[in-house]
């Protein structure tokens, strides 16, 4: 049987869009038909009384009184449901769920939000990025720009515009810069100093740069310019625009560039530019073939070189990482890496040792994956072939998980070879998360693990924690990628 | 691009320099232009009989009525399906009105100058809350007021606003914003600055107490009584931009329960248009979101002019009607808004914001590239005729109506 009940506050006022919400609650609740909170003056009484929702109660309630009328299936159901409203009634403080912080949703409305705001770190999908970029630009905004598959006619059109306004334009698909101090997208917290560096390469600059922290030196500005700007198509537009921007700045006193093997014509213009100033340079073009040095420039084979020349050749690192040799009979290396450049790196100190490796990221001078029978192996993890809809290793280096049980499990494999890159950006245990995985596993008869770690005691990971963490777990601990792969010579006896 | 910003620093100058001044109430016969007896203005972008909603079919069968073009709502209904009644948007008469927007010959039609633009415009007076025409509400109750409102109320108005000088509106509305109006969903604070500003030349004007205190009691009564106003005040602030080469700014916003129209600077008179959304909201007792008719009045060009859902930080109360109904998300509203802006008012600002002035000038080709569209605060109608009012809430401009006219604006300036 249908009951209509009216509760009566004497007195109580209400402001009506709460009281609505409020009726909105009230009917939702089990067994209710029909509910209104209402002030009870003389034409609500009527809108209560053609809803079929007033009583003899509400129906002597007066303009100041609040009315509470519910027409529900049985009177119990109404008088829970009177019982139940009446808290919130008394009070109704709704905070937010959300994060109420308003943040701006263009740059048109950040630039006015921020209007100090020299830079636009820009990180939305490709299609987007270089419209996004345009806009920054012709604001005058410097552009760092993660985001990648953006085309490359668009690349070199927004470092045209850039070149033209003066401007830097970072990317696309640029991890990694340092400026003014302020570490951007995936960058470590180094410390400052005089030397300076332009890179196409996001983990060579973190490496580079907290090789040359950890080490007594320091950054005046890591400016990064994207894995396609040294091809032969952009150029070297933003390099060279880098290059001028560290030459003429007077708190960088030397100048390092980290790339890949620069196009064939590229690379004149870059020698012919460093040849100019008078500044000493480090280049360190990884797998790169003999060129022709500038007399002002040293040229490093490695990254962990790369930071020795910039800090006077002064010498780096240990090479030994514990006096074991490997006790099983795998004599394969296998490198699971989560940085490109570290990967390349690994590849030339294991060629220039003399073997053969294979990469699914060859550097000159390595073969494909798909030949990789009896080789040394180096995989590089943030490879499209393994990201493809999942975050790259260096956010979730669960990716790893797959090939390292594989690689512990193959009696060929005696030295595993892992890169940690911390900082900013990265995850933010990544040496937990291998030792986690490492976790369970049969140490006996199983291949040795070397990383090295990319990052500074000043990182939120804090290195020297990593370290521990990961030597508790029985992986070896080198001073840098570099280490970690002649290390793994040493362990193989494959070198002297 | 050239060309569209000049034109947009030209519209929003004109913007920012009108001077609206509430200054007559007058028959509609006397003053809309190109009104004629038999003819009926309507809200929204032009639509024929046979398209129309529910409720904008019940307030002309209503209107007629009340005309006297018909004995009854059913000799109403035969004549305007009959075609023997002339339809018209108001937004092509100089005029606005709320949700169904009825506008004829005998109806009191406030009269909002614009002393910079030189220009006036006109909205029929408010008729309450609950059952009223403008919701779709056609009976002998509704009439009554209706009448009423034509022989007393309108005339007493006048009389005092003519009286007195009429009302500037520009710093009543700012006073308005800091005491928590949006002037959509909320004018009780407006409302009774008007009623204050207007009472005691009514006083003086008025020969019959009794009329005057009914009039002033119906004023008092009505917590959206300023809507109107601000609605022609609206009308009267953005008609000179609606011809200004290359401006991609909104001149109006308005729908007529079937489609949501806009009107932009740039390409002058055209409408854009697209099926109108169904509002998000609360609703009165008795009634649920299955009674609710779509979208509905001109009473958007309050948006238009960055009051209402543009001013939302204003007026915390309101942001109950929507989402979680936290009064702290009210500022976010606002914020949103500004990110469609071209400007902000600096003589409209809201004091809970930092005296942020409220978002001025929506421009379609950030509507377009933001794929933020205008949020609106609205009444919410009965799907039937003659019913009336049944909620209020929050409902979203569609973005099909801004990207025609960004294309049309690219067209009519020769960029692909």
């Amino acid at each position: 049987m249908e009951f209509t009940l009216n509760k009566v506050l004497q007195g109580f006022y209400k402001d009506s869009v709460a009281l609505m919400r409020l009726s909105r609650d009230l009917v939702a609740m089990e067994g209710v038909n029909e509910a209104a909170l209402m002030i009870g003056s003389p034409s609500n009484k009527q809108i209560l009384r053609d809803a079929g929702l007033l009583a003899s109660e509400g129906d002597a309630a007066e303009g100041g009184d609040l009315v509470v009328a519910i027409r529900a299936k049985d009177s119990k159901a109404a008088h829970a449901a009177a019982e139940a409203i009446e808290p919130q009634i008394m009070s109704q403080t709704r905070a937010s769920d959300d994060d109420i912080d308003w943040r701006p949703q263009s740059i048109r409305s950040a630039a006015k939000a921020s209007p100090d705001a020299n830079l636009a770190l820009i990180s939305v999908p490709g299609e987007f990025a270089a419209a996004e970029a345009r806009k920054a630009l012709s604001r005058g905004l410097h552009v760092m720009m993660f985001s990648d598959n953006v085309s490359v006619e668009d690349e070199i059109a927004l470092k045209i515009q850039a070149r033209e306004r003066g401007l830097l334009m970072m990317g696309p698909d640029c991890g990694t810069a340092i400026l003014d101090g302020v570490p951007l997208a995936f960058a470590n917290n180094v410390a400052g100093g005089e030397i300076g560096i332009v890179g196409a390469s996001g983990t060579g600059i973190q490496e580079v740069t907290t090789l040359i922290s950890n080490n007594g030196g320091g950054i005046s500005q890591a400016i990064g310019v994207g894995g396609r700007d040294l091809k032969n198509e952009v150029g070297g537009i933003s390099t060279l625009l880098g290059i001028d921007r560290l030459d003429s700045d007077p708190s960088t006193s030397h100048i390092v560039l980290i790339s890949k093997p620069p196009g064939d014509r590229v690379l004149p213009k870059i020698l012919d530019r460093i040849t100019e100033s008078s500044k000493p340079f480090t280049i360190c073009f990884i797998g790169a073939s003999n060129f022709n040095v500038p007399a002002n420039a040293t040229v490093t084979r490695t990254l962990k070189e790369a930071a020795q020349s910039a800090l006077g050749g002064k010498s780096i690192g240990s090479e030994i990482v514990s006096k074991n040799q490997v006790s099983k009979e795998g004599k394969q290396i296998r490198g699971l890496y989560s940085g490109g450049t570290l990967a390349a790196e690994s590849q030339v100190i294991l060629l220039d040792a003399g073997l053969e490796v294979a990469s699914n990221a060859a550097v000159p001078g390595a073969s494909d994956l798909k030949n990789a029978a009896g080789m040394h192996q180096i995989i590089d993890l943030g490879d499209d072939q393994y990201t493809q809809g999942r975050p790259h290793p260096m956010i979730d280096p669960e990716i790893r998980r797959e090939p390292l049980e594989e690689a512990m499990n193959n009696p060929n494999v005696g030295v595993i070879l892992i890169d940690i890159v911390i900082g900013f950006g990265a995850h933010p245990d990544p040496a937990g998360q291998l030792v986690s995985m490492l976790a369970g596993t049969d140490k006996k008869n199983q291949p040795e693990i070397i990383a090295s770690i990319t990052g500074t005691e000043q990182d939120p990971q804090i290195r020297s924690t990593q370290v521990k963490t990961l030597q508790s777990a029985g992986v070896h601990v080198a001073d840098s990628n570099a280490d970690a792969a002649i290390a793994a010579l040493q362990m193989l006896r494959v070198n002297s | 691009m050239q060309l569209i910003e000049q034109g947009n620093q030209e519209a929003i100058r004109r913007m920012l320099s009108a001077e609206p001044v509430l200054i007559d109430v007058v028959p509609a016969k006397e003053i809309v232009p190109g009104l004629k007896d038999r003819m009926i203005l309507h809200a929204g972008p032009p639509i024929t009989w046979d398209r129309m909603c529910g409720p904008m079919q019940g307030a002309i069968a209503g209107i007629i009525v009340f005309e006297g073009w018909a004995k009854d709502l059913d000799a109403a209904l035969d004549m305007a399906a009959a075609g023997e009644i002339e339809f018209d948007p108001n937004h092509h008469h100089d005029a606005v009105g709320p949700m169904t927007g009825m506008t004829t010959v005998s109806q009191p039609m406030l009269v909002v100058e614009n002393k910079t633009g030189g220009n006036r415009a006109y909205c029929a007076i408010n008729e309450g809350l609950g059952k009223v025409m403008r919701f779709g509400g056609n009976d002998q109750e509704v009439l009554n007021r209706l009448a009423w409102i034509r022989d007393v109320l309108g005339p007493g108005m006048g009389g005092a606003l003519r009286e007195m000088g009429g009302i500037e509106l520009k710093p009543l509305i700012a006073r308005g914003l800091s005491m928590g109006d949006e002037m959509h969903q909320r004018n009780v604070a407006c409302s009774g600055l008007v009623l204050r500003a207007i009472a005691s030349s009514m006083a003086k004007t008025s020969k019959d107490a009794t009329a005057l205190s009914e009039a002033l009691a119906f004023i008092s009564a009505n917590d959206q009584f300023h809507l109107n106003i601000a609605m022609a005040m609206g009308k009267a602030i953005m008609d000179p931009l609606r011809d200004i080469e290359g401006s991609s700014i909104v001149t109006a916003m308005s729908r007529n329960g079937t489609e949501f129209g806009i009107r932009v600077s740039g390409t002058g008179d055209e409408w854009f248009t697209a099926p109108v959304e169904m509002p998000e909201g609360l609703y009165f007792a008795g009634y649920t979101e299955a009674d609710a008719n779509p979208d509905m009045g001109d009473s958007t060009i309050v948006e238009t002019i960055g009051l209402g859902g543009f001013a939302m930080g204003a007026s915390p109360a309101v942001a109950g009607f929507v989402g979680a109904g936290a009064a702290s998300e009210a500022a976010n509203y606002t914020h949103r808004m500004g990110e469609i802006c071209a400007s902000e008012n600096p003589e409209w600002t809201i004091p809970a914001m930092d005296y942020l002035g409220v978002p001025t000038g929506i421009d379609i080709r950030l509507v377009v590239e933001t794929g933020i569209v205008p949020t609106i605060n609205t009444g919410i109608a009965h799907r039937e005729p003659g019913v009336g009012q049944v909620g209020a809430g929050v409902v979203r401009a569609p973005m099909a109506c801004f990207e025609q006219a960004v294309r049309r604006l690219a067209e009519k300036l020769g960029i692909s």
